[in-house]
């Protein structure tokens, strides 16, 4: 086997905590992901000896600076497939990257009678700046349904995609259902009518080999803290043409060419858009997470995942969980939403904490899925790099005493 | 174990077992409302008669902690007075807050509650039907008030 988690755990420092003796279970990394040394040490490295704020120091210590941020563009875009880092535009993650797609392109280019389509399985991140750009524009909001196996019901896709479609975002890896979604397909459907598409990758980045260059989307939105980088850190990789076309979000600092007393003039794109000291050390240690996650493979981070969640959903339903969204492992990822018998999520993860197993309860910021399935909340684990099979069985473990617990 | 701390024997019946878990039709006071972090839903109904609370009721879904707590609310503040009732919502948060030594006779079951103030995410679901209690008796009282949220 080319790829072994227990000696990729020894990377990440956090598992050497114990809870009341008991070693950490970490099933939560859609949530946010646990960092590497090599991420920590880059983070804290760049603040020890080379920290000045980037694009303004003349002196040696700020071009570091500025080297090593653009460095980290370039080899960030890389991660994505993307030659050209100024289609990188750095902001805090994947919700300021949608927000600043809704308000610097929507607000110019939608207007009255047009349509946004979204995705019932979308995250919230993807549902509320829409809605928002809606209310301001007159716009309509549709949405393409879900079908009872936690796939995007595609079959009425000629009807919602139109000419009146301005905007069609869509996630490429479920939050809540773990689906993953038909991109190249959407992206091709979206362009037929002459819409921009705009991706949520927040969860497919950490996961999936996303080549931007063959997938065609207009704009992709990624964190960088769920992909083993520091929290704050991500970006909107958008096409030329679409930043070319974006007016300026917010105002000062590094996004002025020159001012005047009554106008100003802008910088280059993607800088247009990065007003104000940006977090420097937080995407340089990013670029360090893409490094570490390029020396691990992607095809082999996506393989282990596979098998891992094919492992967990097998575990969970012998146990007795009901599994929602794809149980084919080849059309999810390792985000394993789940109802355990009669124990609510909330008790559920309550009960799980003791045996220091971490998973997530509640609606995972995806209400129009919970409402679709019929359920208020669900648990979640979901998997990444350094989880095993034993952690697995821990849960499942950890699921019986809930079980016992909560016995009518 | 912590564990038992939370889920005390008592909860657990309050639980599976839940007391007043019924809709009340026409009722004076009837209110509910949601806890946006897990979902859970409760709807609280109340009769009033002169000042006494005659019938108090809920409907909802959700944890054991927060249909506990109301199941054991509506045991406590049936047949007391409005102000009675505002009173131990006052209290019982106090105890949540972990301010208030509860006293036992005037909690009755609701001490088992307790034990959740060790865990801060899980007061929100303890204190859920109290803040549909105290929203549904906060109306005038001159007619029947529904306020959903």
């Amino acid at each position: 086997m080319g790829f072994d988690a227990a000696s990729v755990r020894l990377d990440f420092p956090i598992f050497s905590r114990t809870f009341e003796g008991k070693p950490l279970v970490y099933l939560d990394s859609a949530s946010t992901s646990q960092k590497p040394t090599a991420v920590i040490e880059a983070e804290a490295d760049f603040y020890r000896m080379h920290n000045a704020n980037a694009h303004r120091g003349i002196y040696t210590l700020g071009e570091e600076a500025t080297e090593l941020f653009e460095q980290a563009r370039s080899t960030i875009a890389g991660f994505f497939g993307v030659s050209d880092p100024g289609r990188l535009v750095f902001t805090r993650g994947t919700t300021e990257s949608i927000n600043l797609v809704a308000l610097a392109w929507g607000r110019a280019h939608v207007r009255e009678g047009d349509t946004i389509v979204l995705t019932e399985m979308e995250h919230h991140s993807n549902i509320v700046p829409w809605q928002l750009l809606a209310k301001a524009t007159g716009a309509e909001l549709r949405y393409i349904g879900l079908t009872d196996e936690g796939t995007l019901d595609l079959s009425n896709l000629d009807e919602l995609l139109t000419t009146r479609t301005k905007i069609l975002a869509i996630t490429a890896m479920s939050n809540a259902l773990g689906t993953i979604t038909p991109l190249a397909q959407l992206v091709d459907a979206a362009h037929a009518v002459g819409a921009i598409v705009v991706v949520d990758a927040a969860q497919a980045a950490p996961h999936l080999t996303l080549d931007l260059q063959t997938l065609g989307a207009d704009a992709v939105a990624f964190s960088g803290h769920k992909m083993l980088g520091p929290t704050a850190s991500g970006g909107l990789l958008a096409t030329r043409a679409l930043l070319d076309d974006m007016e300026p979000l917010f105002g000062g600092g590094d996004m002025i060419r020159e001012v005047f007393h009554d106008h100003s003039t802008w910088n280059d794109v993607p800088f247009r858009f990065e007003a104000g000291t940006m977090q420097v050390a937080q995407q340089i240690g990013l670029a360090e997470a893409v490094r570490y996650l390029q020396a691990l493979g992607m095809d082999e981070v996506r393989a282990h995942e596979r098998d891992l969640t094919q492992y967990a959903i097998e575990q969970l339903q012998a146990a007795g969980a009901t599994v929602y969204g794809p149980t084919d492992v080849e059309e999810r990822g390792g985000a394993v939403s789940f109802w355990f018998r009669n124990v609510h999520p909330h008790d559920l993860a309550q009960v799980l904490n003791e045996e220091a197993v971490c998973v997530r309860a509640g609606h995972h910021c995806a209400q129009l899925v919970m409402r679709r399935y019929g359920t208020p909340a669900t648990a979640r684990a979901s998997f990444y790099v350094y989880n095993t099979a034993d952690e697995v069985d821990a849960l499942v473990a950890a699921l019986d005493k809930a079980g016992d617990v909560f016995a009518l | 174990m912590a564990l038992d701390e939370i889920y005390k024997e008592v909860i657990l019946d309050h639980y599976k077992s839940p007391r007043n878990k019924r809709e009340l039709p026409n009722a004076s006071y009837t209110c509910s409302r949601n806890n946006p972090l897990c979902g859970d839903e409760i709807r609280v109904s109340a009769n009033v008669e002169g000042d006494r609370l005659t019938d108090v009721t809920f409907q909802g879904a959700g944890c054991s902690i927060s249909q506990s707590s109301a199941s054991m609310m509506t045991e406590a503040v049936t047949g007391t007075s409005v102000a009675e009732a505002l009173d131990l919502a006052s209290a019982f948060r106090g105890m949540m807050a972990g301010e208030v030594e509860p006293d036992e006779d005037r909690f009755g079951d609701l001490v088992a509650l307790k034990g959740v103030v060790k865990y801060p995410i899980r007061i929100k679901c303890a204190v859920l039907a109290w803040d549909v209690l105290q929203e549904a008796l906060a109306g005038d009282g001159a007619a029947a008030a529904t306020h959903d949220h």
